[in-house]
């Protein structure tokens, strides 16, 4: 038989192996928690990345459901352009029945958001008025779509 | 559950080439996981027989050529799966073949007169979920394409769960329940891929039908009730799995099958009545079940006190008690304890050896891993963009979650015993090919979840004739 020394080094060994695995996959739960947005600043072109970052702390940063069917849902916010409607490809999926298949987007310019409406039937409003052509968006303001509204925080 | 908000910071970015597809971590984290397992083989071969066999070198190439295959597949077939799923079903499959390759040892030294190899057997099991594996990747291109076959899928899985209680007890029981297909020495156990067929049935049923369900309500006392007609579906589905209890004598696949649907309806509707209502009708159920049949007051008895009952009905949970207790916060080392005291340890009981083997901080990683899988089931659920996939991915990851609560409580003695079996560890060839095809279907999922959209760019003039595929590459 194996000394008995060889099978504690066996027996707190493998123990130690098993949970090193879990770090390990720990590691990459964490990765994508946090990592994600890490990989994208990497990607966008230099300048607009240094402009990203100057803005970044005033800038809003969340984009937040306050009311509707999806209520609570936050979005955060990048370069990319946000779209909203119900179509399966949207940004954020709406399942309210006043609102269309590509409804409205947002876009950053500038480190400012501007929100489009995308030939609705029922618009987009913001703040009271009814969106035509691209109006800045302050961060607060609501964004109302349908039943739902949004706004962006900071 | 409502459709679509994805809040992926990465899923919003469409079009962008810069999603990770993180096979590398894939690949690596499987190669951990196989070294493993060839750790813990050589382990129990060197301190049970003092010496390694040429057969760990064929367990060794054949386990790695398994999940090289596993992962090339997923590298061409689903590139933006998600990366834990698979190292983690690898790993818990290696950690079963190990045990029960360390309980063949075991019956060997006893001189057991049945000295059939378990281990070898469960790897061939373990080939043919491959097997299975690749072909769902291979056939099913997009998880959607299922909803279609919702109703049909019901229905084979109704067929299922039906045959073993309309065999003949001599083609259909073993140890009491009547749970088995046998045929030509073949047990096949029709309930695992029930499981799957149904859950299909009830994520597109549901997405049918959430919106009757989430709206038309009732308020009695701070609950949203449902009106009476909406409560068929959870009644038939209850009705089921009693008539599973009462006809099969099994309780496990019965709290499997109810458990499953009211927690997707309670996904699909974000309204808690349905769980209050599920845990009102399972308690009546048991109730009804514990007063009529014998098997289950035995069940329940020997569940409150085992060692009352350790001469009989106890002595299976009793002897898993013990070995936890040898076990003890480090374990005895693998190859050190006597897992094989415990009766049926392989397959119902191969928690209690892993706990008397592993002790404590082995069984908790276990469990760790399960969870790792679970999360990452949970979080396909919240990235795909489908409502379909949504519910099917919760409810998949959900099962998994569902079956190893019920089996460790009752092999820890938390709840009754059940005839469930732990997903992916304990020996049982049905129970392994259908979670490596309910493995298939998660990879399928998150690969759909987590692969960028096709560019949209500005919206197309014809939103109507918009393709609704996912592309393939």
């Amino acid at each position: 038989m194996t000394a008995e020394i060889v099978l504690q080094i066996f027996r707190f060994g493998f123990l130690l192996l098993l949970w090193l695995f879990i770090f390990a996959a720990f590691r990459v739960v964490r990765a994508d928690l946090f990592g994600g947005r890490a990989g994208r600043v990497a990607s966008v072109p230099p300048r607009a990345a240094a402009a990203g970052k100057k803005k970044a702390r005033g800038g809003p940063k969340t984009l937040v459901v306050t009311a509707g069917p999806l209520t609570g849902t936050k979005i955060t916010l990048s370069d990319q352009p946000i779209l909203i409607g119900r179509a399966d490809d949207s940004t954020l999926v709406l399942t309210d029945d006043f609102a269309s298949s590509r409804h409205a987007r947002l876009t950053n310019r500038g480190g400012q958001w501007y929100v489009e409406d995308l030939g609705s039937t029922n618009g987009t409003y913001l703040d009271q008025q009814r969106v035509q052509g691209p109006l800045l968006v302050a961060p607060g303001q609501p964004i109302r779509i349908g039943q739902t509204a949004l706004e962006l925080r900071s | 559950m409502t459709s679509g908000p994805t809040t992926d910071p990465r899923a919003a970015a469409a079009g962008t080439a810069t999603v990770p597809k993180r096979r590398g971590t894939e690949l690596a984290l499987l190669g951990f996981a196989v070294l493993i397992t060839l750790v813990a083989q050589a382990i129990v071969d060197l301190t049970v027989t003092g010496s390694l066999t040429t057969e760990l070198a064929t367990f060794g190439l054949w386990f790695t050529a398994l999940w090289a295959v596993a992962h090339l597949v997923v590298r061409r077939w689903a590139p933006y799966a998600d990366p834990l799923l698979l190292p983690a079903v690898a790993l818990l499959i290696g950690l079963g073949l190990s045990f029960i390759h360390r309980l063949d040892l075991a019956a060997q030294q006893a001189g057991s007169t049945v000295s059939r190899e378990d281990a070898p057997v469960q790897l061939v099991w373990a080939t043919l979920g491959l097997v299975l594996f690749v072909g769902v990747l291979l056939v099913l291109r997009d998880h959607r394409l299922l909803s279609r076959f919702a109703y049909t899928l019901a229905l084979i899985g109704l067929v299922l769960l039906a045959i073993p209680a309309v065999l003949p007890a001599s083609l259909s029981e073993v140890n009491g329940a009547k749970i088995w297909i046998r045929v030509a020495g073949f047990s096949i156990q029709p309930g695992e891929f029930a499981k799957i067929c149904l859950t299909v049935f009830f994520a597109a049923y549901l997405v049918d039908k959430r919106d009757v369900l989430a709206l038309a309500s009732r308020r009695v006392i701070g609950l949203e009730l449902p009106r009476g007609r909406d409560l068929g579906p959870v009644l038939v589905a209850w009705g089921l799995s009693i008539l599973v209890l009462v006809f099969e004598r099994d309780l496990g696949s019965s709290l499997l099958l109810f458990g499953i649907f009211v927690v997707m309806l309670y996904v699909a509707t974000e309204r808690a009545s349905w769980l209050v209502i599920g845990l009102g009708l399972f308690a009546g159920g048991a109730l009804i079940a514990y007063q009529l049949f014998g098997h289950v007051q035995q069940r329940v008895d020997s569940w409150l006190d085992p060692f009352e009952y350790y001469d009989g009905s106890g002595f299976q949970v009793a002897q898993a008690l013990f070995g936890l207790g040898t076990g003890g916060l480090f374990g005895a080392g693998l190859g050190g304890g006597r897992p094989d005291q415990v009766p049926v340890a392989k397959s119902d009981f191969i928690a209690a050896a892993v706990g008397e083997e592993l002790g404590l901080f082995g069984l908790v990683a276990v469990i760790i891993v399960y969870l790792v899988l679970v999360e990452r089931g949970l979080r396909t659920s919240l990235i795909v963009r489908d409502a379909f996939g949504k519910l099917l991915a919760a409810g998949l990851s959900f099962a998994i979650a569902w079956q190893v609560f019920v089996v460790l409580g009752g092999v820890t003695g938390l709840l009754p015993l059940t005839g469930l079996t732990t997903p992916f560890l304990a020996y049982g060839g049905s129970s392994l090919v259908a979670n490596f095809v309910l493995v298939a279907l998660l990879v399928r999922i998150s690969d759909a979840a987590r692969r960028p959209a096709a560019p949209t760019g500005p919206p197309k003039p014809a939103l109507g004739d918009a393709p609704t595929e996912v592309v393939q590459t």
